[in-house]
């Protein structure tokens, strides 16, 4: 009855050690993907205010006219980054709808997608349901988890269709700043490839401004899909509100699909992002306490012997367990049954990185320090 | 302000080793910028803030609207120092608008702040009427909300 090319799209190997955290309490879990804030009052309120007003219709497929308008002021503001709001600008349903969108409007049957490894889990997925090919550009712990550029001259050789950018990234937290992305684009740039850039972390950078890739030059920006959303820096998951930005051709083709399978992104969470989008100072008070965090976190792993690449955004580090000689699923595992914090295995994100953890700091400082000092108890018995 | 302030806002009991962590600063330079804001009376006092609901030394609160004369080239602050200065009084506000300062005092009962606010407060020359408003119910205080919290419902675990 399924299809073949779904059956083939491997689950998720780590699916059990999900279950296992699903059915335990009183976890402290450093495992979950998503802010610990709740969206600012403002911007539920907003919400709440459309209902009672009876807001409660589709919208354009493209999605209100005032948020992409909104969207496009800001990446002006803060980047100096142009887009038409009426026909480069897409409302998706959270960024995963606008990676799904981009990569069935561009990739045909057998394209290759390269896909920077560790990876955030939907990217290969998506491009095998579209009977895509995934080749995996590695990165190494020893490189700061960032992109070798000869390793990605050397896959160029394949013709790749698209390339799949992420940062800040999930899992490593890791990102890129305007030279190194300049002799990122200076390679593809020799290819007529599409850099999909999901760049949905960028309102959690801590050290540098972010760069998006298409602010680069006129040229990167016509071949970069750049896909965002108001999840993370917003504090706004369950809202699911995506949007994309990218040359008018590859919008309106992403328009088509998402006019036939999603219609329109919720008209309530919608009108919710705009007022998101004139939240600043909320935003900026998560940023912080999430930059608190990162500094205490990275310096209590480093001195457990976990060895961290000190991320840049996003709120996830990616640490080696290589030291304590026991693979990533064993020590989540022992970890969860001995001391109940739950971390993510780092085969989730790609199979060979089976000696590193991610751990989530969108958690508060008592949290992470209880966790910290549970780990520390942890490794002394291992 | 000024990143240490604003932890401190928050948690004035938090370790000089956590505060050396989240800023990344020397434990020395966070002494020396502690110091300083003390010297300077940026930093008033360390103080917990206390449900005194779910306490069993519960008191009253009441907050005392007070009409004024302002005096000669002195103006409120002379007549607010001698209104400040009785200890029942725990905050004191001049404000505009229809009365001039706010007050917020604490007693054992209704009695005592009435007898206060009878024997002490309205019979001052200078206060021309008094209105007494007791509290009966704390939601929120200094930006800590003091009733049932929201919790976050995220699962567990999630990429």
């Amino acid at each position: 009855m399924i299809s073949k090319r779904i059956k083939k799209v491997p689950p998720s190997g780590i699916r059990e050690f999900f279950d296992l955290v699903l059915g335990m309490p009183e976890v402290i879990s450093l495992g979950v993907g998503e802010p610990d804030f709740i969206t600012p009052w403002r911007i539920r309120e907003k919400a709440i205010t459309a209902l009672e007003e009876g807001l409660t219709s589709y919208t354009s497929n493209q999605g209100l006219l005032s948020l992409r308008k909104g969207i496009t002021n800001l990446l002006e503001k803060k980047y100096s980054l142009k887009y038409n709001p009426e026909d480069e600008t897409l409302i998706t349903v959270g960024v995963s709808e606008g990676m799904d969108l981009a990569i069935r409007a561009i990739i045909e049957p057998g394209d290759k997608v390269i896909v920077v490894t560790p990876y955030y889990v939907a990217y290969p997925a998506l491009v095998e349901i579209c009977c895509g090919k995934v080749i995996y550009l590695p990165t190494k712990e020893g490189d700061g988890f960032k992109i070798n550029l000869g390793k990605l001259k050397s896959l160029l050789s394949q013709n790749p269709k698209a390339i799949i950018l992420n940062y800040p990234c999930n899992p490593t937290g890791i990102t890129y700043n305007r030279k190194e992305l300049n002799q990122i684009w200076n390679i593809l740039s020799k290819k007529d490839i599409v850099v999909i850039s999901d760049e949905t972390y960028d309102e959690l950078n801590y050290d540098k401004a972010h760069v998006p890739f298409s602010s680069l030059n006129r040229k990167a920006k016509k071949k970069t899909i750049l896909l965002n959303g108001f999840s993370k820096g917003y504090a706004m998951t369950g809202f699911r509100v995506g949007f994309a930005c990218g040359d008018k051709e590859i919008i309106s083709a992403m328009t088509k699909i998402h006019s036939y399978s999603m219609l329109c992104g919720p008209i309530i969470s919608q009108i919710a992002a705009v007022e998101a989008l004139r939240a600043r100072k909320e935003i900026g008070q998560m940023q912080k306490e999430y930059k608190d965090r990162r500094n205490f976190i990275v310096k209590e792993f480093n001195r457990l012997g976990l060895s961290t690449v000190k991320p840049q955004g996003a709120f996830y580090c990616f640490s080696s367990v290589k030291k304590y000689k026991i693979s990533a699923l064993d020590f989540a595992k022992k970890l969860l049954l001995q001391e109940k914090v739950a971390v993510v295995p780092g085969t989730a994100f790609g199979e060979e990185f089976n000696s590193y953890i991610r751990i989530s700091y969108a958690n508060s400082l008592e949290n992470l320090r209880e966790a910290a000092a549970r780990i520390e108890r942890f490794l002394s018995k291992l | 302000m000024d990143e240490v302030l604003e932890i401190l806002e928050n948690n004035a009991r938090i370790s000089l080793e956590d505060l050396q962590k989240l800023t990344g600063k020397s434990k020395k330079d966070i002494e020396r910028i502690m110091k300083n804001y003390e010297k300077k009376g940026v930093i008033v006092k360390y103080k917990t803030i206390i449900n005194k609901q779910k306490t069993d030394n519960k008191g009253v609160v009441a907050l005392i609207e007070v009409k004024i004369v302002p005096q000669k080239d002195v103006g409120f602050d002379l007549v607010a120092q001698r209104i400040y200065r009785f200890p029942e009084v725990k905050s004191c506000y001049l404000l505009s608008g229809t009365y001039d300062l706010l007050l917020e005092v604490c007693g054992e009962d209704i009695n005592t702040v009435a007898s206060f606010v009878s024997e002490k407060l309205a019979p001052l020359s200078s206060v021309r009427g008094t209105a007494t408003h007791f509290m009966l119910k704390k939601y929120k205080e200094d930006g800590v909300i003091l009733v049932k919290e929201e919790k976050n419902q995220r699962l567990p675990i999630a990429y």
